[in-house]
């Protein structure tokens, strides 16, 4: 019994990627993946860049100024006059 | 004489124990509308929160002001937090809705179905979309992919932000955009294909012409 999945272009195969990727199926695994060269480059380069990303982001303090911004603006919506943040950091 | 080693957990552990103590000290006392406690909430989130704006707007100025947003909205319906779900997640979801607020009013249209719905139609027959000399190799310069991110169309950067950053599932974007999960799939892909080029320095051509 052959396996028809091997056969795909790699254009078919390739509208088939975001289910596959996306429903965590073992793309490996698929017959046309093993047998083109093109598609494994592609699916390498992606998570390449997916997994760069997750550690490109540093995490960011914002301006000082902001709380003030954020204090401010609840007084005015509730009237509140309290005082600032407490160095909780 | 050896030192005395105090009785104690190691330091990190220590650190988180205490800070979840004061998360949830300030947290009852906030709901009870003790502005300090509020002050004290926004001091151990506003980092995650900033940068979460950040990346989703790409904009400094933007990401205050959505900041700022986020932490109104957070003070107006605080007392509604249950616990049903850890509060840093909560505030989370909080400052995502308030950053896809933003980007509707200002017209985004994060979801093309008839896109979405195309066959990877921008995927030719015959293009070197893939060269083995032409890959990555592993090997990526974090400011040209910064520089990618950043010039991703917004409604692909969200989808890329929320899944690959911030570790949405697909569900809870569909959720979020209101969406289909096939929908998220196939955006995140694009995204994924539109920053791959911009790193190849091959920019991608329109998906349908």
């Amino acid at each position: 019994m052959t396996d028809d999945r091997k056969n795909l272009s790699c254009a078919a195969f390739q509208a088939q990627l975001p289910e596959l990727i996306g429903s965590g199926e073992n793309v490996a695994a698929h017959p046309h993946f093993q047998s083109c060269e093109l598609c494994r480059a592609l699916l390498a380069d992606l998570e390449t860049i997916a997994e760069a990303a997750r550690q490109l982001f540093p995490i960011v303090e914002p301006p000082d100024e902001l709380w003030e911004q954020i204090e401010s603006a609840i007084k005015n919506e509730d009237g509140r006059t309290d005082s600032g943040p407490t160095g909780q950091d | 004489m050896a030192p005395q080693v105090p009785d104690s957990p190691p330091a990190p552990i220590a650190s988180a124990v205490s800070s979840h103590a004061v998360e949830a000290d300030a947290l009852t006392r906030a709901q009870a509308g003790d502005h300090q406690a509020f002050a004290q909430l926004y001091s151990l989130h506003k980092r995650r929160i900033y940068s979460l704006c950040l990346r989703m707007v790409g904009n400094i100025a933007a990401a205050e002001d959505l900041t700022q947003e986020a932490f109104l909205q957070l003070h107006r319906k605080i007392a509604t937090f249950r616990g049903d779900s850890a509060f840093s997640t909560w505030l989370h979801r909080l400052a995502v809705n308030v950053v896809l607020m933003h980007l509707r009013r200002k017209g985004l249209q994060v979801i093309s179905l008839d896109e979405a719905m195309e066959p990877a139609a921008e995927e030719r027959p015959g293009r070197n979309f893939g060269a083995p000399d032409l890959t990555l190799a592993g090997t990526i310069d974090r400011l040209a992919l910064q520089r990618a991110i950043d010039n991703l169309p917004a409604g692909y950067r969200i989808i890329f932000v929320l899944h690959d950053i911030e570790g949405y599932e697909h569900n809870e974007i569909a959720s979020m955009l209101d969406c289909s999960i096939g929908n998220s799939k196939s955006q995140l892909h694009k995204a994924r294909l539109k920053l791959r080029d911009a790193l190849r320095g091959f920019p991608r051509k329109e998906e349908r012409r």
